[in-house]
């Protein structure tokens, strides 16, 4: 924990875009992501409404967090957000109807959104309100800057448009707004992230631990030198 | 006695390799891929060849591009290739063979893992692909010996398949087929490249299974259940016969159910696996919105097939009660 306090605002602000991006590295908030990109515009709405439940809910968790008794934490944390939740549900419906339409339903389960309550539960209850502002600013900013890769890479390839605009490609695959597309996406981008961020396996477990070292050709060549 | 060696069993090698298999399976193909030609003319070739040599090309780069060994040489890309090509109507535009090799080679063989760890067949996988993303171009199915037609001056003459064509009424009131059974038989009818020759592919299937290099239990289960289902539920003889020879029951009973990668590994697993293919393809048929649902089933039991591997264990001889080694394994 003495470590963990050191960290600059800075840095909890900013390790929610790659390091810990919700979507592509703690795979939290799978279903909206999954569900509303099919355009770059309703992913990006989806993420700047999530970011604001994000902020407001860690802000309030944290004034509160000496107050709540833990036996009763999680039911305390659900109707902070599901406040919110309702707050950003009328503004959206009042100011931007149409976005408000095509999010539909997903908008209200921003309630029960993993990301959220998992911010609550392991940063907001044990950081200053702070400090718990910009970490959900952070992670709410990475969420949506993963809901607006998704987005686009499923709007331009399924229906050769990018916020509505016709782009004029000679070819588009409908499979790419279709859930399998999503799944092709989310899935490809996991793994170029992997690669830009260098994850290795835990140097303690070595090769030898993976449960695919026996088709893995970098284990066979090296021949499980680890061990 | 320095030559002696010591090693683990098997000690004599039949000498099969993949390569081996590979070529058997396109041997098995050529007659159902040069009927294809035959009637589909020209562009039928032109289709099965840019599938097969960008099939080969994406696995060659992905081998590269990840550093790996190079497998183009035994030969499971140009099969995959060659299944996929088969499985394309003869007027695809060529950006959709080029398309559909890439979502095989890449995406659903080398990104699992390469040969052997594909969860699901890669021409199948690739061909639903191509379905939902391009379905009007998939569907648009070239009538045999368009290209004979000298007065016609269009690039192909589309018609539908045995499956989607409505049945007539004749006069007495009977419901006629709109292809005969041996048109269909012997392929002269709508649909993908490969699939319509029945005859051709029969004979490769029985290649494949006489050389050993497939378990006749998947076709029979698979071809026979579908039968047996189509019959009790038709209750006429010709329908089951046409419904067994139409769209591609043949060329997935024989070549596509029985992939060694995606379908289980005993032969109770595997008659399990040809009877939930012909379930599926039935129903589908039957009750669903499109006409064809071969490619469906296998996906979707190739899926199951570690589910179907686990329940279908076969005991070794004289082994103990499965209780036992369930106890000795905790």
């Amino acid at each position: 924990m003495s470590e963990e306090k050191k960290k600059s605002g800075l840095y909890e602000l900013t390790k929610g875009f790659i390091k810990e991006n919700p979507v592509f590295v703690t795979m939290l908030g799978m279903c909206p992501t999954l569900a509303v990109t099919t355009m770059a515009s309703n992913g990006i709405g989806m993420g700047l409404a999530t970011t604001f439940v994000l902020v407001c809910s860690n802000l309030v968790i944290s004034l509160l967090k000496n107050i709540i008794p833990k036996a009763v934490r999680l039911p305390c944390f659900i109707v902070v957000i599901a406040s919110f939740v309702t707050l950003i549900e009328f503004l959206m419906k009042g100011y931007l109807p149409e976005l408000y339409s095509s999010l539909g339903l997903f908008l209200s389960l921003i309630t029960v959104n993993c990301i959220i309550l998992g911010r609550a539960e392991a940063f907001a209850s044990k950081n200053g309100p702070v400090k718990s502002m910009l970490d959900g600013l952070g992670m709410g900013l990475g969420f949506t800057l993963a809901l607006f890769l998704m987005g686009s890479v499923r709007e331009i390839l399924g229906a050769g448009t990018w916020f509505g605009i016709e782009l004029h490609l000679p070819v588009t695959m409908t499979l790419f707004i279709m859930p399998a597309g999503g799944f092709f996406t989310l899935g490809v981008i996991i793994a170029v992230v992997n690669k830009l961020s260098k994850k290795k396996p835990p140097k303690e477990l070595g090769c030898a631990a993976c449960p695919n070292a026996a088709a893995c050709p970098s284990y066979n060549k090296e021949g499980g030198k680890d061990e | 006695m320095n030559g002696l060696r010591v090693s683990p069993s098997p000690h004599r090698n039949g000498g099969l390799s993949t390569t081996k298999i590979m070529a058997a399976v396109i041997i098995a193909l050529l007659p159902a891929a040069v009927m294809g030609c035959v009637y589909f003319g020209l562009r039928a070739a032109a289709v099965l060849l840019v599938t097969i040599v960008s099939a080969v090309a994406f696995e060659a780069l992905f081998n590269v591009v990840t550093k790996r060994e190079q497998t183009i040489s035994d030969l499971s890309a140009v099969v995959t290739g060659l299944l996929l090509g088969m499985n394309l109507p003869a007027s695809v535009p060529f950006y959709i063979p080029i398309i559909g090799s890439f979502v095989a080679i890449v995406i659903i063989k080398q990104l699992f893992g390469g040969i052997g760890q594909n969860f699901a067949n890669p021409a199948i996988a690739a061909r639903i692909v191509l379905m939902v993303s391009f379905s009007s171009h998939m569907t648009n199915w070239v009538v045999p010996y368009w290209y004979r037609d000298a007065s016609s001056a269009a690039d192909a003459v589309t018609g539908a398949t045995p499956l989607a064509a409505g049945w007539l009424e004749n006069g007495s009131g009977m419901m006629v087929s709109p292809f005969t059974l041996k048109e269909m038989f012997l392929g002269a009818t709508g649909g993908c490249i490969g699939e319509t020759c029945a005859l051709a592919l029969i004979i490769g299937g029985l290649f494949l299974i006489i050389t050993g290099v497939i378990s006749p239990a998947t076709p029979v289960a698979f071809i026979g259940a579908f039968g047996v289902f189509t019959l009790l539920y038709t209750g006429s003889l010709t329908v089951t016969v046409y419904q067994l020879l139409a769209g591609g029951l043949m060329i997935g009973a024989f070549f596509m159910a029985t992939d060694y990668a995606t379908t289980p590994l005993t032969t109770s697993g595997k008659v399990v696996f040809g009877i939930g293919c012909a379930l599926i393809t039935f129903v589908i048929r039957q009750f669903g919105s499109f006409p064809e649902g071969v490619s469906f089933s296998i996906l979707l039991m190739n899926l199951l097939t570690p589910y179907i591997d686990r329940l279908c264990t076969t005991s070794p001889l004289g082994a103990k009660k499965p209780e036992k080694a369930k106890e000795a394994a905790k």
